[in-house]
């Protein structure tokens, strides 16, 4: 069977379709999830805010954003432009999705217009209505690979491996993001999108998608009229050449792990990784602390992962090890819908929480 | 309406909360900054998450789970994810006890 073999027919992903009654009528829905045990005083203290640590963070990624892109310009024409846009695209087509997420969950800052100020600009790179996507990000954070309820499930079953390795250069999927701003600027939300934003938000989509589109559509003509590429490395571009870091991350947060559970230790992994992409990513790779206690700042995560690793799997070594796993997970996937990578918990752990799972593998055997 | 003793006065910290459970709904107490005690029901208004996990930062409670927040003196939804009000209970202190009225 090649890569490109489906043996079984998808699952219903939609939002509005036959996994959404299902999760409700098991109860899926509206469970309570497993959280380790963390004593109130110490939550308290790891959940304080905090506005020093994300303003020097954001003046050293705006900084070397303007830095980077002046010299991309400056050198524009000649090979010794390459590393100035190498790092400009990283910066703004990688690190603003960590900048987008942290901004959008009110904890990178103190202060909430200055979350409110990097969440737009942040939107606006990634290429996301920030309107549905900060209702959308909450409905992932409540139904956290729930089928039929979570909007953001990257690896949907049978998985396309071959598309998910596309997204290292963006494509296709600059495509889908443009489309998606260009139908929410001129037709409107569709009807999976209407079941998590209320109707009291959505003009706001139709705004931000406009604003969007008519920026895309002045740097598109700015490059027509200065016949150069240049305008397009600086505004957009770095979305497909400098998103590789932002999918490199981004695909194991859940990719070969469990569907319908109620706890996050089977449904999202914790990565240890290089202090730069570390800070791209802004700590995220504490990916299973981040869902289990979603308002704990990105500073505070790495002393959150130390108050409960005892009831953690142990995280994956590298972001290699975890291709590794996710990779061989995904294989499988392809035969069975049930598969999942679990992995053994310590024995200081509490046992997990999979009872819905167990449903599903009985469901799948009738 | 009835008065239903709840929890203890030392038994919240300072710009804290807990949850309280009666009569098959859940409610939350709080304990403001200048010493006032104050309840609302216990679940966000946004997706049913329990309030009692959150972070109380002045007169404010910050849901858990999705940032949404209120002020709990009033009820008022501030931010996003949140848009429909927190319903508030009357408290009262008596002795060293705290008691909610609810009907």
């Amino acid at each position: 069977m090649s890569i490109f073999t489906r043996i079984y027919a998808p699952r219903d992903y939609s939002l509005t379709g036959a996994s959404r009654a299902h999760a409700e009528e098991i109860g899926l829905a509206s469970a309570e999830w497993y959280h380790s045990d963390v004593p109130r005083k110490e939550m308290k203290a790891l959940m304080q805010r905090s506005d020093g640590p994300a303003i020097r963070d954001t003046v050293i990624w705006l900084g070397l954003l303007v830095l980077t892109g002046i010299g991309g310009c400056y050198f524009w024409g000649t090979w010794a432009c390459v590393p100035f846009f190498f790092v400009y695209g990283l910066l703004y087509g990688s690190a603003c999705d960590s900048r987008w997420h942290e901004a959008g969950h009110g904890t990178a800052f103190k202060t909430p217009w200055m979350n409110d100020v990097v969440y737009q600009i942040a939107s606006f790179m990634v290429m996301r209505n920030p309107t549905t996507w900060r209702w959308s990000h909450a409905r992932h954070h409540t139904n956290t690979i729930i089928v039929g309820l979570d909007p953001e499930i990257g690896f949907m079953r049978p998985p396309r491996i071959v598309m998910a390795a596309l997204n290292f250069i963006g494509i296709p999927f600059i495509f889908y993001d443009l489309r998606t701003l260009a139908r929410h600027a001129f037709v409107g939300l569709n009807e999976g999108e209407k079941t998590y934003i209320p109707e009291s938000e959505r003009y706001k989509a139709v705004f931000w998608a406009r604003l969007h589109i008519a920026i895309y559509v002045a740097t598109i003509l700015l490059a027509i009229g200065l016949h150069s590429w240049l305008p397009l490395m600086l505004i957009g571009g770095p979305r497909i050449y400098g998103c590789w870091h932002m999918y490199m991350t981004g695909l194991i947060q859940h990719g070969g792990l469990a569907e319908d559970v109620v706890d996050h230790r089977l449904n999202s992994r914790t990565v240890y990784m290089n202090p730069v992409s570390r800070w791209l990513y802004w700590n995220m790779n504490y990916h299973v602390e981040h869902h289990m206690f979603p308002m704990v700042p990105y500073h505070a995560l790495p002393r959150l992962h130390e108050a409960i690793k005892h009831d953690l799997p142990a995280p994956n070594p590298s972001i290699y090890a975890a291709y590794v796993e996710m990779t061989r997970a995904l294989l499988r996937q392809r035969k069975d819908p049930t598969h999942y990578a679990r992995k053994a918990l310590p024995a200081t752990a509490r046992p997990y929480r999979d009872e819905f799972h167990e449903i599903e593998v009985a469901r799948e055997g009738v | 309406m009835a008065w239903i003793d709840a929890c203890g006065v030392d038994d919240i910290d300072a710009e804290d909360l807990i949850r309280f459970d009666h009569g098959g709904a859940t409610y939350a107490i709080y304990h403001a900054p200048d010493g006032t005690f104050h309840a609302t029901d216990g679940l966000c208004t946004h997706e049913q998450v329990h309030l009692c996990n959150g972070l109380v930062d002045g007169d404010t409670i910050e849901c858990p789970k999705h940032n949404g927040r209120f002020n709990y003196r009033t009820g008022a939804a501030l931010r996003a994810p949140v848009c429909i009000d927190l319903k508030r209970h009357p408290v009262r202190v008596v002795g060293d006890r705290v008691e909610i009225e609810l009907g």
